[in-house]
């Protein structure tokens, strides 16, 4: 008797508590992938492509799905290291493919520029100005670095040019000689 | 128990965490008068001398300007202007070694004195009659930055509209060597005093305190004096103890109140100043003096006569060194700052700035470069010393494994770089070394997370954008067809294909009711239509019979047919020439090089047969008629063209011989020959492309 006291006790439990948590589940659902916004976050936005897919968010959504976490160039080392904690995988190195590059960022030689604007159409960010057969130009804090205008340039006048160093972003260098005094 | 306003009136002093107590070394320039420098040749004035944007250049090469006029204008409340020391040229704006670490070129202009040492007029200021905004703005047109070494614009700092409790006066100058502002109080205490009171009317504070180290009695006594008259002035003498005139160590000692991690001072109601600033102030407003010369400490030493010297900003430091009887070593060290928190200089060409505030000159045994580093022993001596409280090898440690967050965890942000650290370390690890490096790859992260977050909005806002223009463009044609509907609903269109159908169903119906009757008629009929077309061939024919020998006769006189068949076979040419233009980016080339021969000849053969009596073979004959020059021009276009698609795919170098025969093709304009060259590289871009696929 005690036996079935219990048996019906535990499973009456087992039935109300699978009930509340179905009930959660539909409830409660979380409408998209939030580990595609964890990605997302993770990945650097220059939108460049040149993982082979148009932008950071469907590599995100590939990533999710099981795609390689080594696919993105501008992201680098840190990038990958990140990813890889995130999805519990192993860190590889980047795609032979895909060399790590300094940042650059695209310059238009003004004088030979046509006009055209078939490079404002392909930037992801919209960061070059201009208008129909008149000059255009960059603007070099909006540009990523992408190379995606590069492509589509008739007269080949975009160049993607180092970011020169400034104060503000300098790094101390380690092997400068510190000041103090020793007694 | 006292509240602490009673505490603070009672002359209390706090103690904060750590210190360290390293030789001072100040007797070396501190009993000697401040010293006037004299001219120099030149003067170089960075630009940009503080925390914040340069202004706006005024002046040109070549321009005269007077003491004290301003070089550039603050166009934003995060810029201060910079002004020409001295009256004389300016000879040169370009970049100059900046005193700065990483001694990276900044834009300096370079000012030749003239020796007359002209002022602009000035309009010295009533401080009792004006009011606050007209005293920020002459505190920021004057060009003022903190004093301390920061270098924050200080217009910003005294404009805060938050309550203020406690205005601080940071007289502390806790680092070794430094002497100027000790100098400064001995010498210009009243002053001081006076800018001390124009602050208080900016920030109306409950109370002021000065804070003094206790190695500067001289300096102490003059500032009482001088605050003798003033209520809630409070002159404090801190314990010496390194680094006691860190900001928030200095807040700690006066008013036992701790600065939140990531706050600043004012949101506990505190602000404070340095005393160099405070004089600068008094300068400004009461004499329209800019901030043009500062104290120096130029000690160490290598030098003969180590003093403080006054020194118009843009000095350089090779000029005041020599001017105190430098003996350099060799690998002599200079540097600019104090010994803990100093750097060295990389060249002696660069000028002293707003935040310069000592040049050290050592021996190699007075201050011996630290390089035998060794591994960190877990001593904590650093952390005993640490006047922020922080962990400093928790923080070497993940410094060296540039593990950001966790430096962040352990509230790196909070280090002041102070070098105590290091100081205590035994075994001479460089711990602020480590730490700046970690901390510039922090803000680096940062700067890169902001952009990738600015980059994402603006991608999502183009797709945005591009999906809103592709879906008004979607609505604007389903409009534009029902528009069209209706037009044809309205005008009763949409009976037509019924009336048709009835008229051929009337039609049908009469056709087979006339049938019998009018067969007869129907094959008379047609009977006299074929007589007819019969009889118009038969004049056609003589016509032309009539016409072709006229057209032998008239030779070039009959432009209404050749010239309308010559511009047709130009246009045919070029369409073709095009053709196979676009043809040459394919893959086979030989089919081109056919194609385009083929092309040719055809052009040639139309315009022959069409033009029979003209010779088209030599273009000189044909100049007469500009119709059969522009056929001549296609012509030798297109010959040009197949010359060089037969060129090209052995010789992609050859691009600029193309270039060379486009050239001669079109007219020497400019603009053409502009067209020319990008068509050209176009074409050697597609080229390129080809090769490379």
């Amino acid at each position: 008797m005690t036996l079935m006291t219990a048996l019906i006790a535990l499973g009456g439990m087992a039935l109300l508590f699978g009930a509340v948590l179905g009930y959660a589940a539909i409830r409660f659902k979380v409408e998209s992938d939030p580990l595609v916004e964890q990605i997302d976050d993770i990945l650097p936005q220059t939108q460049c492509g040149q993982c082979g897919y148009p932008g950071c968010r469907p590599y995100a959504e590939a990533i999710a799905n099981g795609d390689d976490i080594n696919k993105c160039p501008p992201g680098g080392e840190s990038t990958i290291r990140k990813l890889a904690d995130l999805m519990g995988v192993e860190a590889k190195p980047l795609n032979e493919a895909q060399t790590e590059a300094v940042k650059r960022v695209a310059y238009i030689r003004e004088d030979e520029c046509i006009g055209c604007t078939k490079c404002i159409q392909a930037c992801p960010v919209d960061a070059i100005v201009g208008a129909s057969k008149l000059m255009h130009t960059v603007l070099i804090d909006e540009c990523t670095g992408c190379d995606l205008c590069v492509e589509p340039c008739p007269v080949d006048c975009i160049d993607m040019v180092p970011l020169a160093p400034t104060i503000g972003r300098w790094k101390w260098d380690l092997a400068a000689i510190p000041v103090r005094i020793v007694e | 128990m006292p509240s602490l306003f009673q505490q603070i009136q009672a002359g209390k002093v706090w103690d904060f965490h750590g210190g360290i107590h390293p030789p001072t070394r100040k007797q070396q320039s501190s009993q000697k008068p401040i010293a006037v420098m004299p001219l120099p040749d030149r003067l170089y004035i960075p630009l940009r001398q503080h925390i914040g944007v340069a202004g706006v250049l005024l002046v040109r090469t070549g321009d005269r300007v007077l003491k004290g006029q301003p070089l550039t204008a603050a166009d934003n409340s995060m810029a201060v202007p910079v002004h020409a020391p001295t009256s004389g040229i300016v000879v040169n704006i370009a970049p100059h070694t900046s005193p700065h670490p990483s001694a990276m070129p900044e834009l300096t202009l370079t000012l030749e004195p003239d020796g007359q040492d002209e002022w602009r007029i000035r309009e010295p200021l009533n401080f009792a009659t004006c009011d606050n905004l007209t005293l920020l703005n002459r505190i920021q047109e004057s060009g003022i930055a903190g004093m301390g070494g920061a270098g924050f614009p200080t217009h910003l700092k005294v404009g805060m509209t938050q309550p203020v409790d406690y205005l601080i006066i940071n007289a502390v100058e806790c680092e070794p060597y430094i002497s100027a502002d000790d100098l400064l109080m001995q010498e210009a205490a009243t002053t001081i005093v006076k800018g001390i009171d124009i602050l208080c009317r900016l920030l109306a504070p409950k109370a002021v305190l000065i804070g003094i180290e206790d190695d500067k009695p001289i300096a102490t006594a003059a500032m009482m004096a001088a605050c003798n008259q003033r209520e809630h002035y409070y002159v404090r003498s801190v314990p010496s103890k390194y680094p006691s005139g860190g900001e928030k160590q200095l807040i700690q000692l006066l008013t036992n109140k701790e600065v939140p991690n990531g706050r600043r001072p004012v949101d506990i109601g505190i602000v404070m100043q340095n005393v160099g600033t405070a004089f600068a102030v008094a300068q400004a407003v009461l004499d329209d003096h800019p901030l043009i010369s500062r104290i120096v400490t130029v000690t160490g030493d290598t030098l003969n006569q180590p003093q403080n010297m006054l020194a118009l900003l843009g000095t350089p430091v090779s000029a005041l060194l020599d001017a105190c009887g430098f003996q350099p070593e060799a690998q002599q060290r200079v540097i600019m700052g104090g010994p803990m928190m100093g750097f060295t200089l990389p060249d002696l060409s660069v000028p002293v700035v707003k935040t310069t505030n000592c040049i050290l000159a050592p021996t190699a045994t007075e201050l011996p470069a630290a390089n035998n580093e060794i591994e960190c022993i877990r001593c904590s001596s650093c952390a005993d010393a640490c006047p922020a409280s922080l962990l400093p090898q928790q923080l070497l440690w993940y410094s060296k494994a540039k593990d950001s967050t966790k430096l962040q965890e352990y509230n790196l942000a909070d280090c002041i770089e102070c070098g105590a650290c290091a100081y205590v370390c035994p075994s001479e690890i460089p711990l602020v070394q480590y730490y700046r490096v970690a901390k510039a790859e922090i803000r680096e992260q940062q700067h890169e997370a902001l952009k990738a977050e600015q980059a994402k909005a603006r991608f999502e806002a183009r797709n945005a954008r591009l999906e809103q223009e592709k879906q008004q463009r979607a609505e604007r044609n389903q409009q534009l067809a029902a528009t069209r509907k209706q037009q044809q609903q309205a005008s009763g269109a949409d009976s037509t294909v019924a009336d048709a159908l009835a008229r051929i169903k009337a039609k049908q119906a009469q056709s087979l009711s006339t049938e019998p009757s009018d067969k007869m008629q129907v094959q008379a009929q047609r009977e006299l239509k074929k007589q007819q077309a019969r009889a118009y061939q038969q004049d056609k024919a003589d016509a032309s019979q009539t016409i072709a020998p006229a057209a032998d006769n008239a030779d070039n006189s009959s432009p209404a047919v050749n010239s309308k068949a010559a511009s047709v076979a130009a246009a045919l040419a070029r369409a073709k020439a095009k053709k196979a233009a676009q043809a040459n980016t394919g893959i086979s080339t030989d089919i081109i090089t056919d194609t385009a021969v083929e092309v040719t000849e055809n052009s040639v053969a139309l315009a022959v047969t069409t033009s029979p009596a003209t010779p088209v073979t030599s273009a000189d004959t044909i100049a007469p008629d500009p119709r059969k020059a522009a056929v001549a021009a296609a012509l030798a276009r297109a010959k040009a063209r197949q010359q060089q698609q037969v060129q090209t795919p052995t010789e992609p170098a050859q691009a600029n011989n193309n270039n060379a025969a486009i050239n001669t093709v079109t007219e020497p304009d400019p603009r053409k020959a502009a067209i020319a060259a990008a068509i050209a590289r176009a074409k050697a871009k597609k080229q390129a492309d080809s090769e490379n696929s």
